[in-house]
């Protein structure tokens, strides 16, 4: 078993909460784990990238080679096309559709979801409204998680785990609004799939 | 994988293995990929029962004097930067190897080779080398964490500071890192001869001849070392040094039940003799994977490049500059790469920016406007977010150099005649390199404006205390600023025109002139908000 993720968005957008909840779920499912992150420059609303790599077996690159990432989870749609040199042949692309434009000639949303839907395996859904829906504007990254669920080689009780281990400290309140917004997540896909 | 691993950044593994290998003290300032060593130990309840020294301190400088002062005293002390940290530690640096440790001191030197977060991707091998002194380069979190134990080992054994090099790529990977017992620090104890640390030169001949004569030792404990291993392979033809991080990128590429390659995974320096020539004499040919300079293909290779063919990044087998990554060591191997399809033309670049709110960018928006009367070209900033006034909308800076140049560049320029020449400084970057080069301006009364745009923090490594404390204003006094130039303002919207009217006036001064706009950091302003509701 080897799931390997790039999660991709901009600098700001919170994209390490989600590795981080794969991460427990990983850690928890005892498997091996390496995740490779970007501190620095670019998150001062640059693009940033994590490669997320799980296996149950030791693994040795803390980077996911070009052409073998399964999945793409992306929390900004111009941002899911940026890594597109590392999907695999059979990889999915599962994105968020709601722009970050933070930059001058930022593309027409129209024009990018065009792109994305040229893709074979892709979900793009607008997971800010969702999330509004199951109580919190702020979990829609973790709506983009569930989304990305069906792809990920990890039990979805383990990753429910991950969520109650990382929102814990915040309230029970928090801990439910997350558990709906990544089962939202989750029902999207199976539902478009 | 066992239950009771921790889930750790390779950076977090070095602060964790540090406090495990029973350190009295960690001694840094804030740098990427390096600055969450610090973090770490600061978080750490471990760290505060322990009592463990973790202030952040002026300058790398500072940082490796109190790090040596407290190995004087007979205790472990650890020091973290990163590369062009060692820079500004450097002088530091070298003459501790010539001194000597007593209690253990293990440098931490974080290079960034693709310059992800900084301005050159110099490779601080070639520091230890230069230095004389062993250097530990871990391939993975678990090596890290293992080998800050063994750096402050061979630093007590052999009398000499030792060097740990990571990068960026395992700096900020995280992965399941197992650990051992925490050692007790060691007691106080002054070294056994008192001149030791007295480098008049009778003394240092004496202690640079040790130096030299433990060089052999280094070389054969590198030889021994667990962390530098030989893999055999199926066929002679080709023998691969891989160093450091490297060893996965290569082990990504190769079957490991049917490996063709002998492979040494070079991990502890200098370089092991022995089995350097065993690869050479067994193979064909050699192949060097290393993140950074070809520093090992060189030395192997050699001037004259005689003998079996050495390949790497000096003929091109594999790119001079940059990070390595599995696709360009698979390239190197000769082997079959898929890539995905290519980014679509739609992608735009995301440049890095300053932060919506920020006050850098209120003093970028009065600067530019008070130099509307004036030719472009005399704004000299220096490292850190406002660093970013260079890219648009501002467009309003003309260099950045190193920690401190804005203010001395100024100066220099203004000798040459350029006048009004304006430098651009932040508060933690004025503690750490300005303060100096401010004195210099004083001292001659440089025709020069300086802005410190004081946002009470270092910003751009996330946030760490700035050592100015809110003092810039008496700092600048005590230099010798003239208080009539030296004015406080608040870079708000509203302030817009008197903040100009300041700078155009100061401007026309034919001396030292100080602004300092103060505002706290938009993200620790955010980040206190939200603890302060939460408590």
């Amino acid at each position: 078993m080897k799931t390997d993720i790039i999660l991709a968005g901009v600098g700001g957008q919170g994209i390490l909460t989600i590795a981080a909840g794969i991460g427990l779920a990983a850690v928890s499912s005892k498997l091996y784990i390496k995740q490779a992150e970007v501190h620095g420059m670019s998150q001062r609303g640059g693009d940033v990238q994590s490669h997320l790599r799980i296996s149950d077996q030791p693994i040795s690159s803390d980077l996911i080679p070009l052409g073998k990432a399964h999945l793409i989870l992306s929390v900004e749609p111009m941002e899911s096309l940026r890594y597109l040199p590392f999907l695999s042949k059979d990889g999915w692309v599962v994105t968020n559709t709601i722009p970050f434009n933070n930059i001058p000639d930022y593309p027409e949303t129209e024009d990018i979801l065009k792109e994305i839907k040229k893709l074979p395996k892709h979900i793009a859904l607008d997971a800010d409204s969702i999330a509004k829906e199951v109580g919190s504007s702020r979990a829609s990254n973790i709506v983009m998680l569930g989304a990305a669920s069906p792809f990920i080689d990890i039990e979805f009780s383990k990753l429910e785990d991950g969520i109650r281990q990382l929102f814990g400290r915040k309230g029970d309140d928090i801990v439910e609004v997350n558990l709906k917004a990544l089962r939202a997540g989750r029902e999207f896909t199976e539902k478009n799939r | 994988m066992s239950m009771n691993k921790l889930l750790l950044l390779g950076v977090e593994a070095i602060a964790q293995g540090a406090i495990d290998a029973g350190i009295s003290g960690v001694y840094a300032y804030p740098g990427t990929p390096s600055t969450e060593i610090m973090e770490y130990v600061q978080a750490s309840k471990q760290a505060a029962e322990l009592g463990i020294h973790r202030q952040w301190s002026a300058n790398e400088k500072t940082a490796m004097e109190s790090a040596i002062g407290m190995s004087y005293a007979g205790k472990r002390a650890l020091v973290c930067f990163k590369h062009v940290g060692l820079n500004v530690a450097a002088d530091a640096f070298i003459n501790a190897t010539i001194t000597g440790v007593n209690g253990g001191l293990v440098v931490l030197s974080a290079d960034d080779p693709s310059m992800h977060s900084s301005q050159n991707e110099q490779d601080s091998r070639f520091y230890a080398k230069f230095a004389m002194i062993p250097v530990l380069e871990p391939s993975n979190q678990q090596e890290a964490y293992e080998m800050v134990n063994t750096a402050f080992e061979l630093s007590e054994r052999l009398n000499v500071p030792v060097m740990i090099r990571i990068t960026t790529r395992l700096a900020h990977s995280r992965s399941g890192v197992g650990t051992k017992p925490t050692k007790a620090q060691n007691q106080l104890r002054l070294p056994s001869n008192p001149r030791q640390f007295v480098l008049l030169p009778g003394i240092a001949r004496v202690n640079y001849k040790k130096l030299l004569n433990t060089q052999p030792l280094m070389s054969s404990l590198a030889e021994e070392s667990e962390y530098n291993k030989m893999v055999k392979g199926k066929s002679k033809k080709m023998g691969i040094i891989a160093a450091g991080i490297a060893y996965n990128y290569l082990m990504e590429n190769v079957n490991k039940d049917d490996n063709p390659y002998y492979i040494l995974k070079l991990t502890h320096y200098p370089l092991p003799p022995k089995q350097v020539k065993e690869l050479y004499d067994t193979c064909d040919k050699l192949l060097v994977l290393e993140d950074g300079y070809p520093i090992v293909e060189e030395m192997v290779k050699g001037f004259l490049n005689i003998g079996k063919p050495v390949h790497g990044r000096l003929d091109g087998t594999l790119p001079r500059d940059g990070e390595l990554n599995p696709a360009i060591v698979a390239k190197a191997l000769g082997m079959e790469t898929y890539e995905g399809s290519p980014i679509p033309a739609i992608v735009r670049n995301r440049p890095p920016s300053l932060c919506v709110g920020c006050g850098h960018r209120d003093v970028y928006a009065a600067l530019n406007e008070a130099l509307e009367g004036y030719e472009k070209g005399r704004v000299f900033a220096d490292i850190g977010c406002y660093t970013l006034g260079a890219l648009p909308p501002f467009n309003a800076v003309n260099s950045c150099v190193d920690m401190g140049a804005s203010i001395t560049m100024a100066k220099g320029a203004a000798d040459a005649g350029l006048v009004p020449a304006v430098a651009v400084i932040g508060d933690s970057t004025f503690t750490h390199s300005g303060m100096t080069g401010l004195l210099d301006a004083v001292n001659e009364n440089s025709p020069i404006t300086v802005i410190i745009s004081d946002n009470s923090t270092a910003g751009m490594t996330g946030g760490q205390t700035s050592s100015a404390f809110g003092r810039i204003v008496e700092i600048c006094k005590g230099l010798g600023v003239d208080p009539e130039h030296i004015h406080v303002t608040t870079p708000i919207k509203k302030n817009h025109e008197e903040n100009v009217a300041i700078l155009k006036k100061e401007l026309a001064y034919q001396g030292v002139s100080v602004i300092i706009p103060q505002r706290e950091c938009i993200q620790t302003f955010a980040r206190r908000r939200k603890s302060e509701r939460n408590a």
